[in-house]
């Protein structure tokens, strides 16, 4: 009896005493981490919140504390711009991610053939992505440019009757930006396939062609399954890239003609800046976070929470 | 059907010849080894015998046909390697069947062979499973079914059991031998691995730097080898060599070392014999413990290192002032500096030239 | 008899059909990725006429460097017209603080999580990581009232501070990433010769961060050129960058716009992050694979 209880009162202090030595030992790690701890806070957890908040006030061009329930997203759903704007960023990111698979897939597979000049190659691919989606936008208007430019050069080369007005075009312009956003990403997706195709393992190869299986019913039975981590990987990132859509709109066709080509991005900032509707842009910028996170959700999921098996 | 012959081949990448002009013939039903230390080039025989690699020169035959420029899957082969080349993503059965299936054979036909080839290796409970849910040893299990369901002539075997641990090793390794012994196929093995050779081969190919250095059966490998590097390569522990020269002693000939002489009236020379500087080989299982009789070789030492190993104990001594290794039973008595005498038979010794190697 | 040869020594090499495909496929596409370029560097040698007569294809039969001077030095980028070279000093203005300090604090932090245990840090990661995927809108109006009510919006440190931020997850998880592969006695042998926080740093993990910090600075330099949201949001009219002033001198445009003089513009806005790519060839891709492989 009188054990337990001298055991039982020494523990309590015995821990705490543990604490404090780790905490003296870890206080430069803890304080070097402040910065980044603040960032979360007030940043990422921080303004995220306040949006949020703001969606349900009556902000005009300042923020106001006056609430007004659902009032900003009664008004955002019957706004036709920012409609519009969803219905074109699902267009776009659908064919948008689509195309880069497919085309940063069959690139990867070419350049696996063991070909010369796969550095060239692999370097005109891939430089695209070097440049800012600004710069993107701008060459693609040019080169699309009704008058002068695409349509021209090939009126110019004999097809008279050629045309490609799509930039100016109300239901085709989305395409546009499609265009010029594949002919930026594909390189990347490339790089990334190449480098899960390079991670098979050249015995799978050798085994394949004993067994007599063609090269292309390799790449789609075989090694397409092996590289299903890339594929997920390459299709976050460019699903990321849709979700933050605004420069490219911005350079190419500033959401026109009209209303053609809006984004949700654009919308937003034009609510927060120019339209001084601060309170509409909250509730837009938190319809697209719920969005996003709806998206997220499964592949967290997948990835992060689900007990996995020990695989190999 | 199933007899292999390569003839002439020379094999090589860029400027670097990995064999120049090698032969061998390999009959049908035969179980060949092709054993080496790394980069003798026995991987590399083996992917031009199968035609994933090209011949810079010569031919290879395989079945009386001349395959030197089929695709391996023209040329009767199955092929087992030796990791990691399953096909991932696809259940046992699939894997097995993926080529059949390819190929187009008909499903009834597809069916019976892969039940058989999973009831010869023991899959039949692992056919749903995928590459990543088995063991090391199951997974070659399915790679062996998977050249197996080919009804190839002969099999190609690439160090398929170099990656499993000594246990597994073991285990595979008389499924193998079993799985010959119903099959009768042709079977090319390749292995640095002297047991595996030894257990499993009819005849052995030793190979060192692109040059076939014996080939024969693992008995007379064991007991006459040819030269000091395959004398030196089978056998563990090492063949003890003894330095000396072969003299004429009156009528017959004897090897004189730095401590004395050892008669070889008994010794099977292979050709006339000459006074040259020689090697003696003895193996270490082959030197005796115990008072010489007149028919051997005697000799005295002290023990210098006793190294026990449980069934066996292998003991230092010295012999020709150099150290000589003897193996004895596992109970001896024999303890550290211990005066010991041991013998030897010549006629189970080795003697090579000095300078070539070669045996004499 | 026929005379069939005797199958011997190398296949014969025929050039297949597929082979043939293969390459022709490939010119084709790398045919299109130039297209672009090119289309951009013979538009900035030309003059206007020459634009509007022949098309964007042909190669300048009238060569000239004009477009490029006016570019630099007279274009109108909003209000006034001092051309694009007052945004390419910004934009370095801006690069180089917010590399440096977006990279330091990424090293520290990823410093700090993968050698010692705090309570809360890698709680504070998957908000990092998640957070890295919500659009940046979510955040921005909240933090111009922020800057604004410190006094910093419209600053240098404003836009500086704002890339550090949204470089912070990416950062550090490309440090965490590398420095958990780091051997761990390393970290231990210092620690039993009784090293400190900032000494185990400075003296061990740094000196072997050199690959990472490369692409660390190749993704930071890249991203950070590149971008045009928080240029045009944080900047200010003093500081903003190239890219917000090469959007202005297309959009500000009265009248017929000056093609050649924009693409020239493009150009010079292209030439930094570009040359990087060029220059640092494998290590670009790997920085992409860092980034895009989580852990």
């Amino acid at each position: 009896m009188v054990a337990l209880s001298v055991s039982r009162s020494a523990s309590p202090a015995r821990d705490r005493a543990a604490a404090l030595v780790k905490w003296r030992r870890n206080w430069p790690a803890a304080l070097s981490l402040l910065p980044a701890a603040i960032i979360v806070a007030v940043i990422y957890l921080g303004t995220m919140l306040w949006t949020v908040m703001l969606s349900f006030t009556s902000s005009k061009t300042l923020p106001s504390f006056e609430f007004v329930g659902w009032a900003q997203y009664n008004r955002l759903f019957n706004t036709e711009r920012f409609t519009a704007s969803a219905w074109h960023i699902l267009i776009f990111g659908v064919l948008f991610v689509a195309f880069c698979l497919v085309l940063g897939f069959l690139l990867a597979v070419l350049i696996d053939q063991k070909i010369r000049f796969e550095s060239a190659f692999r370097t005109i691919y891939l430089y695209p992505f070097s440049m800012s989606f600004i710069v993107t936008g701008l060459i693609w208007q040019w080169l699309l440019h009704p008058e002068l430019g695409l349509e021209k050069a090939v009126r110019d080369l004999g097809f008279t009757s050629f045309s490609f007005n799509w930039i100016v075009d109300n239901d085709k312009v989305v395409y546009t930006l499609v265009i010029a956003a594949v002919w930026q990403a594909s390189g990347l997706v490339m790089a990334l396939m190449l480098a899960g195709l390079r991670g098979v393992d050249a015995e799978i190869w050798k085994a394949a062609r004993v067994d007599a299986i063609p090269t292309w019913r390799v790449y789609v039975s075989i090694i397409l399954p092996m590289i299903t981590p890339m594929i997920v990987a390459a299709t976050v990132l460019l699903a990321v890239g849709v979700a933050r859509l605004y420069d490219l709109v911005v350079a190419m066709t500033k959401g026109g003609p009209g209303i053609s080509s809006e984004m949700p991005a654009k919308f937003i900032m034009d609510n927060f800046f120019e339209r001084a509707n601060v309170g509409l842009g909250s509730a837009a910028a938190t319809v697209q976070l719920v969005a996003v996170i709806v998206a997220l959700a499964p592949w967290v999921y997948l990835e992060h929470l689900r007990p996995r098996r020990r695989s190999r | 059907m199933g007899a292999v012959s390569v003839r002439n081949v020379a094999v090589g990448f860029g400027d670097v010849a990995v064999f120049n002009d090698l032969s061998i013939e390999i009959a049908d039903g035969e179980f060949v080894v092709l054993l080496g230390p790394s980069g003798c080039g026995k991987s590399t025989l083996l992917n031009a015998i199968a035609g994933l690699l090209d011949v810079n020169r010569g031919q290879i035959w395989i079945g009386g046909k001349n395959v030197t420029w089929s695709e391996p899957k023209d040329r009767g082969i199955g092929m087992v390697f030796q990791s990691y080349s399953l096909y991932p993503r696809m259940s046992v059965r699939d894997n097995l069947s993926f080529g059949l299936k390819i190929a187009g054979a008909p499903r009834a036909d597809v069916e019976t062979r892969v039940a058989r080839a999973a009831k010869m290796l023991q899959l039949e409970a692992l056919l749903s499973r995928k590459p990543s849910e088995l063991s090391g040893g199951q997974r070659q299990r399915v790679a062996i079914g998977r050249a197996l369901v080919r009804d190839a002539d002969v099999f190609l075997f690439d160090e398929p059991l170099s990656n499993l641990d000594a246990q597994l090793r073991n285990e595979l390794r008389v499924e193998i031998k079993k799985l010959h012994l119903e099959l009768s196929s042709t079977m090319i093995y390749v292995t640095h691995d002297q047991v595996e050779a030894l257990t499993l081969a009819d005849r052995i190919a030793v190979m060192k730097a692109g040059i076939i250095q014996q080939i024969a059966t693992p008995h007379d490998i064991y007991n006459k080898p040819a030269n000091t590097f395959v004398a030196g390569f089978i056998g563990s522990p090492r063949m003890n060599m003894i330095e000396g020269r072969v003299a004429k002693r009156g009528d017959g000939w004897t090897f004189d070392h730095a401590e004395g002489s050892v008669a070889l009236g008994r010794y099977p020379f292979a050709g006339a014999p000459a006074e040259r500087a020689a090697l003696l080989g003895v193996r270490p299982e082959h030197v005796d413990l115990g008072q010489s009789s007149p028919e051997r070789h005697g000799a005295t030492g002290t023990v210098a290192i006793v190294e026990p190993m449980g069934a066996e104990t292998i003991v230092w001594s010295q012999f020709a002032g150099k150290p000589i290794t003897l193996r004895v039973d596992g109970d001896s008595a024999v303890r550290l500096g211990d005066d010991i005498a041991f013998n030897f038979d010549v006629a189970r010794a080795s003697l090579f030239d000095a300078s070539t190697g070669a045996r004499l | 008899m026929s005379a069939v040869a005797v199958p011997e020594g190398r296949r014969p090499h025929r050039l297949s059909l597929a082979r043939i495909g293969v390459y022709a496929l490939l010119v084709a596409i790398a045919l299109v990725f130039l297209a672009p370029f090119y289309v951009m560097l013979v538009t900035s040698f030309k003059t206007m006429d020459e634009i509007r007569q022949a098309n964007i294809l042909a190669v300048p039969q009238a060569f000239t460097t004009d477009p490029w001077v006016e570019a630099w030095s007279k274009a109108c980028t909003g209000l006034a017209c001092d051309g694009i070279g007052v945004g390419f000093f910004n934009s370095i203005r801006i690069l180089i603080p917010s590399v440096i300090v977006s990279i330091a604090l990424g090293a520290l932090t990823g410093y700090a999580m993968t050698f010692y245990r705090v309570p809360g840090a890698n709680l504070g990661f998957a908000v990092l990581l998640i957070g890295n995927f919500i659009p940046y809108q979510v955040f921005l109006y909240p933090m111009v009232r922020m800057f604004s009510a410190i006094g910093i919006y419209d600053s240098l440190a404003a836009i500086v501070v704002v890339h550090v931020i949204f470089g912070l997850p990416i950062m550090t998880l490309l440090f965490r990433n590398y420095y958990g592969a780091l051997p761990i006695e390393l970290f231990n042998a210092a620690r039993v010769d009784g090293a400190s926080f900032l000494q185990i740093l400075r003296l061990v993990v740094l000196p072997m961060s050199l690959p990472i910090l490369v692409v660390a600075a190749i993704l930071q330099v890249t991203g950070i050129w590149n971008d045009f949201i928080f240029g045009l949001t944080f900047a200010g009219r003093v500081n903003r960058p190239m890219t917000v002033l090469l959007n202005n001198i297309v959009t500000a445009t009265n009248g017929e716009a000056r093609y050649n003089v924009e693409m020239a513009a493009t150009l010079l806005t292209a030439l930094v992050p570009l040359t990087v790519y060029l220059v640092s060839g494998r290590w670009f891709v790997r920085g992409i694979a860092a980034g895009a492989v989580k852990g």
